[in-house]
This record gives structure tokens, sequence and C-alpha cells, in this order.
């Protein structure tokens, strides 16, 4: 698998991250490089081979949807980088 | 004996006896930590006041002849991943640098009730994604047997902590080896409990799949008392498992280990093993045999698949976890941003540092439309080979004992330029979180140049007790574990 600048550009949008010019280069050759290593999978077969997305069964958790009164909101708003009565503040989305 | 050489157990019996205080205790293991914690860079925090306040409550309720827990006024550090309420939870990264937990993770919640007295925060790799927590963004925690060499990771706060007898117990956190490979490395020992054991939480997100709390201690007892109080069912963990609760500390003074069966996977001792790991982790199965274990050659033949599943599973779980540092409910926001795309980008693109950028880089590369097949879910399709491979293998033997790493420690800047080299420190430790295995690290030797070796025992799921009783009749037979580094 080879990766080009534009995949790394492509990938880094999808993942919302800025890279500097510098990091894409890095980026470019560190991950052709693990990707390459990664194509040992392709040696197993795998047909008929059920995936495992958790490697102890567990089933369904059901509970009862109760409400419970949280009191403490001002400890999570207080995290919050920008807030106005108790809401967190955002640039304008909608123009 | 020194307070620093008793081991928790025994601390723990003290103080309920009114032999020793709780005070004396934690003021002890705060004096450790103000010598030492400059030159190692173990502790992100310390909370001393609050660590005395508590030990005087223990030690009030002791003379009062109230009931305490099985640990109270013994000193536990916690990974800076695990959140306790009020206090920051960085996971060694910047972009979590101003945040301050709004709640108690369930296993602090669990070491409290046990009466454990909460000593700081340790140091890690940002977001636990590293084999040298040379990825934290603030300090490089040093080897406390030899400062030039990385006290492994992602875990190397609370292993080193441990290791230099700053604290008694500490709590980390192990996806493909966070637990066990930074024990071997600090001459400790560490384990990772079977998923589903240990609720989740509070405990940061990286790979909800692998993730699983557990203990670091200097002996098996003691991590045999630590599992003891942080397991048990959480209905606020979907995943949290409800078994019925074990005392393992008792259970494992119980009979012996003769006719224990114990595997070998011929896959991890290979020619590119280090030699002295070697022979030393050779000299550990011997003592398991003189026990009167049964060694019995086994194969696990999808091992040399393990690090490129790992590498494609945990960091495309990794992706979708930390897409939630985008800069609005909490954490670091970039102020330079002329939109809110740009403020995502910017806030995410300064935030993280580099080895978690190629993690999400990777796991969104390995999701993206059109390599999903070819990646994740043919990663996902190999660890069902993987776990089946130790499925068969359980049906011949109770455990399965492998070196913990490939080589001893390796020194600061050795493996940062080749991630590639760094992934695969993890080798030996990756299976069993892809398996949902319990797993422990065991000191079992030293180098000639003085730096820690250990062992790892590996159990079926569920089945801790028989990993700790293993370990434990090996350490009373060996003396690794009594050991501590110079100064």
């Amino acid at each position: 698998m080879s990766i080009t600048r534009k995949d790394v550009e492509y990938v880094a949008n999808l993942a919302r991250l800025q890279l500097s010019e510098q990091e894409k280069d890095t980026y470019t050759g560190q991950l052709e490089n693990i990707l390459k290593y990664m194509d040992t999978l392709q040696k197993v077969d795998t047909s008929g081979v059920a995936p495992t997305s958790v490697a102890v069964r567990t089933d369904n958790c059901w509970r009862e949807d109760e409400a419970v009164r949280y009191e403490e909101s001002a400890l999570i708003m207080n995290n919050a980088p920008e807030q106005e009565e108790g809401l967190f503040k955002v640039k304008k989305i909608i123009g | 004996m020194e307070i620093f050489k008793t081991t928790a157990s025994n601390l723990a019996k003290q103080i309920k006896n009114k032999e020793i205080t709780s005070l004396e205790v934690v003021s002890s293991f705060i004096n450790r930590i103000k010598t030492k914690n400059e030159k190692l860079s173990v502790f992100l925090n310390v909370f001393e006041s609050e660590a005395l306040d508590a030990a005087k409550e223990i030690d009030k309720k002791i003379s009062s002849g109230q009931p305490v827990g099985p640990l109270a006024g013994i000193p536990v550090a916690i990974k800076d991943n695990i959140c306790i309420k009020n206090k920051p939870a960085t996971c060694g990264s910047k972009i979590l640098q101003n945040y301050s937990s709004p709640y108690d993770a369930a296993v602090i919640d669990k070491l409290k009730e046990s009466g454990a007295v909460i000593i700081g925060k340790t140091n890690m790799d940002e977001f636990a994604m590293g084999s040298s927590t040379e990825n934290s963004a603030f300090m490089k925690t040093k080897n406390p047997w030899n400062p030039d060499y990385v006290p492994g990771g992602s875990s190397g706060g609370s292993a080193a902590a441990v290791g230099s007898a700053m604290v008694p117990l500490a709590i980390g956190s192990d996806t493909g080896g966070s637990i066990r490979q930074p024990a071997s490395c600090c001459s400790v020992v560490g384990m990772k409990p079977t998923y589903g054991t240990v609720s989740r939480y509070g405990l940061v997100a990286f790979a909800s799949s692998l993730d699983q709390i557990g203990p670091f201690a200097k002996t098996v007892e003691d991590a045999a008392l630590l599992l003891t109080a942080l397991s048990g069912y959480d209905k606020k963990d979907s995943t949290s498992v409800n078994c019925p609760k074990q005392d393992f500390l008792s259970l494992i003074q119980n009979g012996d280990i003769k006719g224990l069966k114990i595997g070998l996977p011929k896959e991890y001792f290979i020619p590119g093993i280090d030699a002295e790991v070697d022979k030393v982790v050779k000299e550990a199965i011997k003592k398991l045999e003189s026990l009167g274990a049964e060694i019995i050659d086994v194969s696990l033949p999808h091992t040399e698949y393990a690090v490129a599943v790992y590498y494609i599973i945990a960091p495309s779980e990794a992706s979708a976890n930390l897409a939630r540092y985008d800069g609005i409910r909490y954490g670091y926001r970039s102020n330079d941003a002329i939109d809110l795309m740009e403020m995502y980008k910017k806030t995410r693109g300064a935030g993280f540092g580099p080895e978690v950028k190629r993690r999400i880089m990777l796991g969104t590369y390995a999701l993206s439309s059109g390599y999903y097949d070819a990646y994740y879910a043919k990663a996902q399709k190999v660890r069902t080979l993987i776990k089946k491979d130790f499925d068969d293998v359980y049906k011949k033997v109770d455990v399965i004992v492998t070196p913990t790493t490939a080589t001893p420690p390796f020194k600061f800047g050795e493996k940062t330029d080749d991630p590639l080299q760094m992934y695969l420190s993890d080798i030996f430790t990756i299976s069993c979180n892809l398996a949902g295995l319990p797993g422990i690290s065991i000191p079992c030797g030293f180098t000639k140049n003085n730096l820690p070796i250990g062992f790892q025992i590996l159990g079926k799921q569920f089945d801790e007790l028989t990993v700790l009783k293993a370990g434990y009749e090996y350490q009373k037979i060996t003396d690794w574990h009594l050991k501590y580094p110079e100064g």
C-alpha cells in the first residue's frame, strides 16, 4: 500500500486534525511503513471466520430508564473553554 | 523493618492492630516521594494534605473501634487517566492540561470504600499510547533502576512509583501491555485482569474493547489484595461482568501448584529475543517446575499477526474515542480560528502530541471508505483466530508462561524515531488484550547491567486466581521481589 501526501491530507481532514507541512511529510512516510507491515494480515486465510469486536462474551445490558437528579452541573460547565448562562459557547454555525 | 520495605498486606495488618498508624505510613511514603520524585519524574500531582487528612480519619476510626476496609490506611497512586473528583486527569496530554474531573471513577469509589488513601497521580504516555512514557506532554519518567533507561509504558509512572517504593500500591491501565510491560521494566508485579473484571467507568477511553484497569505492587500477595478491592460488577460499565466476588489474597494461600499444567508457546521463545531475557525467564520456568508444575510445549500459531491486528484495532477505536476532544465541552481550545471547522482542526492539531496524532491518522485511515474491509474488518477476523489459538491451548494447559518483553528496558530516545520499532516492543503482551485474558508480569531477575526482567503468566478468562496462585508460589521460593534500586 503506497501512501501519498494527498492521502494524508484527506485522512487528516476526516480526523479534524490540522497538520504542519513537516508533519504531513513525516506521517506520509511513517504511515506507509506501518501499513506495509499491516499487509502481513493479507496472508491469513479468514474465509468463513467471524469478526471479534469484544473478546469476552457480553449480552445486551438492560436497565430501567430512571431520571436521576444531578446537582453538580457547575463542575462540568467549569471545564468548558467558553460558556454563557450555563451553555457551551461556540462560533456561529449557521451563516 | 523499614516501612517502605513492608508489604501493603502487612502494613494493613499492622495499622488494623494499632502497631503503627496510617499517618506514620502515609507520611513516610510522602517523604520518599519528596526525596525521589524530582529525580525520577513519577508524580504529576501529589495530594499531600488530603492524604494526611484521610490517614488521620482512618486512624480515628480504628482507635474508636469502627470497622475499616481491607486497604485501610494504605497509600495508593493513580494513573492520570483515571478520574478523581475535582482533580486533574491530564492523560499526559496538553489537550486536558486544565481539565478537572467532575466525578470519581468506579475504582476510586472502590478504593475509598476499602479505606485506601489516594496519594497522587502518576505520569503516563499521552492517552496511554506508548511503551516508554516518553510520549507524556509533561515530563519523562526515569527507570528507578537506571535513570538513563525508560520505565516502560504507558503506565510508566505507576510502575516507577512502586519500583522506587514511593508507594506500596498503584493502579494503571493496560490496553496492549501498558501495565505488564512497565512492571517488567521496573521490577514490580503488574496485572491486567480479564476484560470486564474491573469497571472502566471513569477511565478515560483509549481502545474500549481492550482497555482494562489493574494493580501494581511489589508482591503477588499485594496485587491480589488490590485486585480484590478493584474488581466487581458495576452497572455504570455495560461491559463489566457480574462474577462472584473472590478474596484473592486468602484464596492464593490455599494448596500448591503440584500438577499445574503450564504451556510454553514456541512462538514466544524465538531467536529474536534477548539472550539474557531468554535465560532468566527459562530459569523462572525451572523454578515453577521445581514446585511440581508440569511444563508442556504448545503453539499459538497466529502470534506473529498480533502486533498488526492490535495496531489496526486499537488506533481505530482510539480515533473514534478521541473525537470527543473538540474544544467545546472541556480541554484546550484554539482561539485563532475563523469558523467552527477550523477551531476543531487547530484545537486538535495543537492539543494532541505526535504519537496520538499518528494513531488517530492510522485509525481514521483503517476505518475510511474503501479501506475498512482490508484493514479493520480483516483485523477483527484475525483477532478471532488469535483468540481461538488460546481457546485450543487452554484445553491442554491451565496457564501459559512467556517473557513479558523480548528485551530489557531500553534507553531514552532509542525507539522514538521509529514508531514501528516502538510498537514491536509490545509483541508479547498484546495477544492477552486481544483475547480478553488475565495476565501478570512478575520480576524474575536482572541483566548483567542490573536492568529488570519479568516473566508473564497468562490465564483462562476469569481465572485470575490460578494466575495469581502460580505467581504467589513462585515468589515464595525466589527473592527478586525483595530487591530495591539503590538511592
